[in-house]
């Protein structure tokens, strides 16, 4: 069993561990404060012949005070959590020399497009990669999230990021990795029967190794050799065709 | 989304080439049947003796699109199943000699009603990531068997118009679901949503004059009662075309069908581009730019 | 209470209600002791349905994709050759949370017991609108049918989540379901209307029906708990109807209210589903908590710790539940600043919490406990609600909540609210009240049993799922052996799915006792526990209209120990003053 969270590898994943510590020891200082003191008084005043409960009403005091301290705690971890917050998720949080990346979620596939060479979104050297993505580590990512059709969720469980996806919106979502190597994305919002199986490889490249994915990447996609699907000679695939009425269940491969 | 709107485009595409080529109702065929063929004629038990056929090619001029590749690299389990160039798109099954495959040809118009249903399955098998027929035709009421073969979940997402759709998954290989279509449809997509590259369409008919293309384009349509027939060929790329054909008594009318790469639509883009605002006050922000129609 | 009815004769006749009907006593009855009854048989049977829909998931996730034992029993379409589909473990996930929450909890808590206590408690005769009552009754049975019979649809039953997220649940084509999904949606705005229906009155009935010398501040703490409760339930019910006939127009008749491929607006359903669902996760503790701080009071033989902090923390938690509704929407894509906001009105929303188990463990001490079933139930109830209050501010702190939101963590907190929680105070408050409903007591040596093992049971079903929620596990997952950092978390799901076989078990044994003890327990006093509130001074069962005289109240609610009673260690709430010396308030 787990008791503790993944390895983390984003940048502001200190941040967010951190604040899980310190929650963890607030609320076990609670929890052994109230759990300890009702099993001592159960034991301490369980019932016995002749004893009679103390009769009272309450204690001003003692209310103040176990009012006022919790006020306290949640307050400070109020401010402490809306700092971290506004640093991971606020509005203008991403840095400026962000690396931009589209993601764009379907039922049940990731697709995401990268700028290509010029790193600018929306031009014509974009090319696109479905349930995988990759990216360099050192350097921040800037995602920008959309979905086509229902709710989903973009989980890297190891980067600490999760947002949902929503149609319609356009989301932007920081991180950076500070280490090379592959990890998942899961979705995180029920989206329907495949929710279970949307899932897409993370591949985290060393900043040199990243140029040559990206400069391979380009490289096959405008590469003019694809033969036209000309069905006598496609290797891989063949005929595929039925004539209606007779031998039907023959087939060979293909189909788009 | 963007396969579902490459899909309505087909079928509105097809639609359209319909509408122009005179054949009148795109979904059914029935209702214009006694004005446009002229025969009310079709018993539905063919005397074999006077029984004719429909024989023809499906020719395609130009150059067919080329193929693309299917990044299937995360479903290693059907991605090894294309060593080599990887897994291709074959939306256009064009031959060497230019003839053109994966076409359904039916009997539009002409044919009475009450031909029997049978009930053999046809089979809709899904190998490797890819449906098998990738076309596939049966009749109203007619079961379809439904089969995965891969050992990894696939679900069977149909969008008829008319019909009543079905969306259902299978999650382990050898698993079977049977389902069928109570009204005639040309053509019934269907698509798997786990595996976005994976579509095939069905084209549900009213009695069983109808066929597929092979690979070198022919088809036919025998033991066809003599008559007047309207017959379509619908492709998914290429849309649908029509022509008046006459059966005579134990005879074989010839047809033929000549697409060609100008019918093909223009690729559905993905969307509009995304453009991304970089705020005076340093925030970002990111806009689908509007497409002016 | 005798009233005059008109025979069509036109002779005016007097009806006694001792010569009623089988049917017009039991069936078609507007006593609210009936209501009350009829309401425990119906709640107690969703319990047992979502209960099963629960095993079917565990069995699921423990042994993913092998076949179901009795699996041949579901058809095709749910389980072919017994193993589940996936789209069936999305309806099962959808409709044990639909069932548990709005059938279970919900009407256990405000439909059996709001309308049992709060006339008995307040020394009323009846409910102010007792036909209305039944009415209640009456839209939410056929309510809880709808929402079962959509399994049996084409389709199948809803898929969306109990929260029905659109636009998966707005869109047939994404989910494969339509007519389940609007069954679903009329199956809750039908309860709704009961709900609303219910919360009229009991509000109407506390402010206008308490006996001569029941003021506010000598009302128990339980009649308290509903009667905020039911102004919760009348404040926000609306607005989940509104939003479901809203999603239902989205399916049916072609609107986009939630829709964006024409201007609709996903996040708008999520406000309006939380608008009225932050509100509702109240309206499913707080009546647990009254019943826990009188159970707690009457089996430690002391007042309640604080009784008008205790009133002050019922109604702040109340006023501040409605303005928490975003904390369920951190990571939805709503603006990160309203996000800062509702993050500190949601960890404000502990402060009361901690008050209520403070003054809880201040009742115990010094008490002289005994440990009665219901005790032992109360006692559960504030050392696992500890837990899921605990739990919660992980996820109200928005930067941690972007690590754990819609995962197990979330599945382990409101398991510890709602069956920790909730269901251990319905136990708690089932055994306490039992004598008084059927008039026999309940089995104190498997009362005590059932609670011992309900406690081992439940922690070791869900407190690991704490650490699966940690290690990253996402929520509604059909198959968790498919990602790299769930796949190794098969044994804590084995050990879960064992626990919650156990689990389920021990409510079988609830289950006999509970009707074993209905026609052979032991015969019940008008007071088995020595308690001070209204219901304990009349017999058990009470008769229709319930007081043989009318209460006059001159206590407080939880006057154990007096010291100026010596005979006993309570102080009924209707004891004349001149038999005893006045309390002090």
């Amino acid at each position: 069993m787990n008791w503790s969270l993944p390895e983390n590898i984003a940048t502001y994943g200190g941040k967010i561990d951190a604040l899980f510590w310190v929650i963890t020891v607030v609320t076990a200082i609670a929890f052994v404060l109230v759990e300890v003191g009702i099993i001592w008084f159960c034991i301490k005043y369980r019932r016995r012949e002749g004893q009679r409960a103390f009769y009272t009403h309450g204690s001003k005091s003692l209310e103040i005070l176990w009012t006022a301290v919790p006020a306290l705690a949640m307050v400070a971890l109020g401010l402490y959590s809306a700092n971290v917050w506004a640093q991971i998720k606020g509005r203008n949080s991403a840095p400026s020399e962000s690396l931009h990346i589209a993601v764009s979620a379907k039922q049940f596939e990731w697709n995401v497009t990268y700028a290509g060479a010029d790193e600018v979104l929306g031009t014509s050297d974009d090319f696109s990669t479905r349930n995988q993505l990759h990216f360099p580590a050192n350097r921040p990512i800037l995602v920008w999230l959309e979905s086509e059709d229902v709710l989903h969720s973009f989980f890297i469980p190891q980067l600490r990021v999760k947002q949902d996806a929503v149609p319609g919106m356009t989301i932007p979502v920081w991180f950076e990795a500070t280490k090379a190597g592959d990890y998942q994305i899961g979705c995180a919002e029920l989206c329907g029967l495949g929710h279970y199986r949307m899932r897409a490889r993370v591949r985290i490249h060393e900043p040199e190794a990243y140029e040559a994915w990206l400069d391979e990447q380009i490289a096959v996609r405008t590469d003019p050799g694809l033969p036209t699907a000309v069905a006598a000679t496609a290797g891989s695939g063949g005929n595929d065709v039925d004539d209606g009425q007779e031998a039907r269940h023959e087939h060979s491969a293909g189909g788009m | 989304m963007l396969e579902k709107t490459g899909l309505l485009a087909t079928v509105a595409a097809a639609g359209l080439v319909w509408a122009c080529g005179g054949g009148g109702d795109a979904d059914t065929g029935d209702g214009d049947t006694a004005a446009d063929a002229g025969g009310e004629t079709a018993a539905p038990v063919v005397d074999p003796a006077t029984a004719g056929a429909i024989s023809g090619l499906i020719a395609f001029e130009g150059e067919a699109p080329a193929a693309e590749r299917i990044d299937m690299a995360e479903e290693p389990e059907c991605n090894n199943a294309y060593p080599g160039e990887g897994a291709l798109t074959q939306n256009a099954l064009v031959s060497s000699d230019g003839k053109l495959g994966n076409v359904f040809v039916y009997v539009k118009e002409g044919l009475g009603a009450g031909f029997p249903t049978p009930s053999q399955p046809a089979v809709l098998d899904q190998e490797n990531c890819r449906y098998h027929p990738h076309i596939l035709g049966v009749q109203v009421d007619q079961p379809l068997l439904i089969r995965n073969s891969d050992p990894i979940l696939h679900n069977i997402n149909s969008q008829p118009s008319i019909n009543r759709g079905f969306n259902i998954s299978q999650p382990q290989a050898g698993m079977e679901t049977t389902r069928d279509f109570g009204m005639a449809e040309v053509m019934i997509p269907v698509k798997c949503d786990v595996h976005g590259w994976m579509s095939a369409y069905v084209g549900v008919v009213d009695h069983p004059y109808y066929a597929v293309s092979r690979g070198d384009g022919s088809f036919s349509l025998p033991n066809l009662p003599p008559g007047d027939y309207v017959v379509e060929a619908w492709h998914e790329l290429f849309g649908a075309q029509t022509t008046n054909v006459t059966v005579g008594e134990g005879a074989t009318a010839e047809v033929s069908f000549t697409f060609n790469a100008g019918m093909a639509r223009n690729a559905v883009p993905l969307g509009d581009p995304l453009i991304i605002k970089h705020a005076d006050d340093g925030s970002i922000t990111a806009v689908r730019e509007q497409s002016g129609d | 209470m005798a009233t005059i009815v008109a025979e069509p004769t036109g002779i005016p006749v007097v009806e006694e209600h001792h010569e009623m009907s089988f049917i017009r006593k039991y069936i078609f009855s507007s006593d609210h002791k009936v209501i009350g009854i009829q309401f425990l048989f119906l709640s107690l049977f969703f319990l047992l349905v979502g209960g099963l829909l629960a095993m079917l998931m565990r069995w699921q996730l423990a042994w993913p994709g092998r076949p179901m034992p009795f699996g041949g029993l579901f058809p095709e379409t749910m389980a072919p050759d017994g193993i589940m589909l996936p789209e069936f473990y999305i309806s099962l996930v959808t409709m044990h949370g639909t069932f548990m929450v709005f059938f279970a909890i919900m009407l256990l808590l405000v439909g059996v017991f709001a309308n049992y206590l709060i006339p008995l408690q307040i020394g009323a005769p009846d409910m102010a609108f007792p036909r209305l009552n039944m009415l209640s009754f009456w839209i939410a049975v056929p309510s809880g049918l709808i929402a079962l019979a959509s399994f049996a649809v084409e389709g199948g039953a809803a898929g969306a989540g109990w929260t029905s997220y659109a636009p998966l649940s707005g869109m047939p084509e994404y989910s494969g379901v339509s007519m389940g999904q609007q069954m679903w949606i009329v199956s809750l705005v039908l309860l709704g209307l009961s709900s609303i229906l219910g919360s009229t009155n009991y509000i109407t009935t506390v402010i206008n029906m308490r006996a001569p010398g029941m003021l506010w501040t000598r009302m128990p703490l339980t009649v308290w708990a509903l009667f905020v409760t039911a102004i919760l339930g009348l404040l926000a019910m609306p607005v989940l109807s509104g939003g479901l006939i809203m999603l239902l127009f989205d399916q049916t008749i072609g609107t986009h209210f939630f829709l964006p491929e024409t201007g609709g607006q996903p996040l708008l359903w999520q406000h309006l589903f939380w608008f009225f669902g932050h509100p509702e996760v109240y309206i499913l503790i707080l009546p647990a908590m009254g019943f826990v701080s009188e159970i707690l009071s009457a089996g430690s033989r002391k007042p309640v710790f604080g009784y008008k902090a205790m009133v002050g923390a019922i109604v702040a938690i109340a006023f501040l539940g409605f303005i928490v509704w975003g904390h369920h929407m951190f990571q939805s894509g709503m603006n990160p600043v309203l996000g800062t906001s509702f993050m500190v009105s949601t960890l404000v929303i502990a402060v009361p919490s901690a008050i209520k188990t403070f003054n809880w463990m201040g009742t115990m001490w010094r008490g002289n406990l005994h440990f009665h079933t219901p005790m032992l139930f109360a006692i559960g109830f504030v050392m696992l609600f500890v837990i899921g209050g605990l739990s919660g501010i992980f996820m109200a702190s928005a930067p941690f909540d972007i690590y754990i939101h819609d995962t197990y963590f979330i599945v382990a907190h409101i398991h510890y609210v709602l069956f920790g929680g909730a269901l251990f105070a319905i136990f708690g408050a089932i055994y306490y009240w039992f004598p008084k409903m059927f008039g026999r007591m309940m089995n104190e040596r498997w009362g005590k049993i059932h609670f011992a093992l309900t406690f081992i049971f439940f922690n070791l079903a869900f407190f690991p799922m704490h650490t699966q929620g940690l290690a990253g596990m996402m929520r509604r997952l059909y198959d968790t052996t498919g990602y790299t950092h769930t796949a190794d978390l098969q044994g804590t799901h084995l050990l879960i799915t064992i626990s919650a076989f156990a689990l389920f078990s021990t409510g079988v044994i609830f289950a006999i006792n509970f009707f074993g003890s209905m026609f052979r327990g032991e015969r019940a006093p008008p007071n088995p526990w020595n308690a001070t509130s209204l219901e304990w001074q009349t017999p058990s069962p009470p008769k229709h209209g319930n007081w043989e005289q009318a209460p006059v109240v001159y206590h407080g609610p939880h006057e154990y120990s007096h010291p100026d009673v010596t005979d006993k260690d309570w102080l009924a709430q209707n004891e004349r003053p001149d038999v005893v010396s006045p309390a002090g308030h």
